[in-house]
């Protein structure tokens, strides 16, 4: 990527105007994958290739002053533990490790919708930041 | 209370752990962390372990799923035997590795290393402590992908093909497990290793089991490095940084030593294995070359580490016989080797990492006079080897012992033969560095910078228990000999 697109008008206003909607699109995935098909994995790609977009139309450079690399590596980490976190709490509130149903004080249908949008969100947290992340490894390549 | 919650935190820790260290960041603040969470780790496993040795197996169902539907984790004596070998050799070789990452890893990537290792422990841990066969893959690759990027961050830029072949290696063993488990799924609609072994359809009704053993008994294969698989396992153990060698060559060919038994006995059981699939006659050819062609190549080595990378083939070789003979004694010689070698083969490993952080060379040249000028280091290394050969009084001459003794119990004199013929072999390529060791005067222009106690600490502690248990043999043997009897259906 020696050359960002920058040049070329179309592309620079087309993608200013679809980056707002892919990320809006993937947070949809994301939150509606409770209900219908979607979910963390999926919104995590979808989200990345907006920034993706960006770092190809506007520059890496840009990009990566958006999203610093040690953002990115702790946004990794934070999936996770918001994944295992919600695992330990269910181990807390006394069930099984990642047994919802404990979440919720009142009914335990909720604490299972509690339970996987926190899950999932951990998901598309670290998708996001690891896809984000092996882009600007390969795209950093054969800089100084 | 806590202790009905062991099986998960057993993996949970570790993995948790991981992206702990990379918030935290500071390479002296995260090698503080891991010796914590090492130390808490074996903790948990020596609590699972004196739990199931008294009161028998440990189940867990994750997320309050009961199994065969839900993801069951279960410990057992085999189990967690191997969960105590895995996190103690974690527990020792991390405090080691805080040490000689120094020297190894920049310090900016002491976080990512550490915590990317933390993964590859609870990958491996996870292995062992699952009960449901498709959870084993999850955990498989996360410990296969872990390991490849600790191998991939060994100081010369060769680390970075040997890398490369381990992953092609890995993943076709990896793929090929997977196809084995879809079809097993396919066949019985079960993911769950006890109930798989209930819906098992016998071998004459259904060439898809036997297809499904082929595959899942290739893909261990490959992973556990049994003589014509094993070509990725010298250039990964050479290459990689020394705690990565010590700790890989340690657990995960354990790992995969304990999968294959799990797939043959808990879950196709011995009559399928032994008396439709043969592996009475399948594998003691193939761990017998491998014993002989992979002791022979190491002879002829001059990096060490590639020397002990050869000697690990062989004696994955000794637990793949051990396994052949279908036996409690042989089994109970597989797995005490096991244990054994992960001692041994470790406390050599890092013996290497010590003169590896002195001199920063680790060949046969290098090693000339080392014995007077790095001699607790050499001493350490010496006794590694004896243990290799299988001199009385140490815990490799256990293992051999046992492995004869299950021979001897089916008549097969010809296997014993080899068996001490083998040992012949290895004291020829131990030979040869305790001769340029202890025979020959030091290069004067190799300055060795000293190692720091940090790292002797626990290369004695390994020393140490290698000795200890070749004289008192109760610990692993009598682990051993619950786990086999387990396999063959005897005891609970």
């Amino acid at each position: 990527m020696k050359e960002p697109l920058r040049q070329h008008l179309i592309l620079r206003m087309v993608s200013k105007f679809l980056i707002p909607y892919i990320l809006l699109f993937a947070l949809y995935v994301q939150f509606h994958g409770d209900y219908g098909p979607g979910g963390g994995f999926q919104a995590g790609v979808i989200f990345a290739a907006g920034i993706v977009l960006y770092a190809l139309i506007f520059s890496l450079h840009r990009a990566r002053r958006a999203f610093p690399d040690r953002a990115v590596e702790l946004f990794i980490s934070l999936g996770v533990l918001i994944y295992g976190g919600t695992g330990i709490l269910c181990l807390l509130r006394g069930g099984r490790f990642l047994d919802y149903s404990v979440l919720s004080t009142h009914d335990p249908i909720h604490g299972q919708h509690l339970g996987i949008l926190l899950v999932e969100l951990g998901v598309g947290i670290t998708v996001t930041a690891a896809m984000v992340a092996i882009f600007f490894a390969f795209a950093d390549r054969g800089r100084a | 209370m806590i202790t009905d919650h062991l099986p998960v935190l057993q993996v949970v820790i570790p993995l948790l752990a991981a992206p702990l260290c990379v918030v935290l960041r500071g390479s002296f603040a995260v090698r503080q962390f891991v010796k914590v969470v090492s130390g808490l780790t074996f903790l948990c496993s020596l609590l699972i372990f004196t739990h199931v040795t008294r009161h028998g197996a440990m189940g867990y169902e994750l997320g309050g799923w009961q199994p065969p539907w839900g993801i069951e984790y279960r410990v057992d004596a085999l189990n967690a035997f191997l969960l105590l070998i895995i996190s103690g050799m974690a527990a020792v070789i991390l405090p080691y590795g805080t040490r000689s990452i120094l020297r190894e890893i920049p310090r900016e990537q002491h976080h990512l290393f550490l915590a990317i290792f933390l993964v590859c422990v609870a990958g491996l841990l996870g292995i062992a402590v699952t009960a449901d066969i498709f959870n084993v893959f999850v955990f498989l690759e996360i410990s296969a992908l872990s390991s490849y990027a600790l191998i991939g961050m060994g100081r010369s830029r060769r680390a970075l093909t040997a890398a490369y072949q381990y992953l092609i290696m890995g993943t076709i063993g990896s793929t090929f497990l997977l196809i084995g488990i879809g079809l097993l799924y396919m066949k019985t609609g079960t993911l769950n290793m006890a109930d798989l072994a209930l819906r098992m359809p016998p071998p004459h009704e259904s060439s898809t089991v036997i297809a499904a053993f082929a595959f899942l008994s290739v893909g261990v294969s490959i992973k556990l490095a049994v003589f014509p698989l094993h070509t990725w396992l010298p250039n990964a153990y050479t290459f990689a940084p020394s705690m990565v060698t010590a700790f890989l060559a340690a657990t995960a060919t354990k790992v995969s030593f304990y999968l294959l038994l799990r797939i043959v006995f808990t879950v196709f059981g011995v009559g399928f294995a032994f008396e439709a699939m043969h592996l009475q006659l399948l594998l003691p050819p193939l761990a017998l070359a491998g014993i002989f062609v992979a002791s022979t190549v190491a002879i002829f080595q001059t990096n060490i580490k590639r020397l002990l990378a050869f000697s690990s083939i062989a004696q994955i070789g000794y637990m793949v016989l051990g396994l052949s003979f279908g036996t409690a004694t042989g089994l109970t010689a597989g797995i005490v080797h096991l244990f054994n070698h992960a001692v041994m083969k470790s406390s050599l490993f890092l013996a290497i990492g010590c003169v590896s952080f002195a001199l920063g060379a680790v060949d046969l040249r290098a090693m000339r006079g080392l014995g007077r000028r790095m001699p607790f280091t050499m001493a350490a290394f010496l006794i590694g080897g004896l243990n290799l050969i299988g001199i009385p009084f140490t815990a490799g001459f256990v293992s051999k012992w046992y492995l004869i003794l299950a021979a001897l119990e089916q008549q097969r004199w010809f296997v014993a033969g080899f068996c001490l013929l083998s040992s012949l072999l290895a004291a020829v390529y131990i030979g040869r560095v305790v001769e340029a060791a202890y025979f020959h005067d030091p290069d004067p222009q190799l300055t060795a910078r000293p190692v720091p106690r940090g790292m002797l600490a626990p290369l004695w502690l390994l020393t140490g228990a290698s000795l200890f248990f070749g004289i008192f043999t109760s610990f692993p043997v009598g682990a051993a000999q619950r786990a086999a009897l387990l396999l063959l259906g005897g005891a609970p």
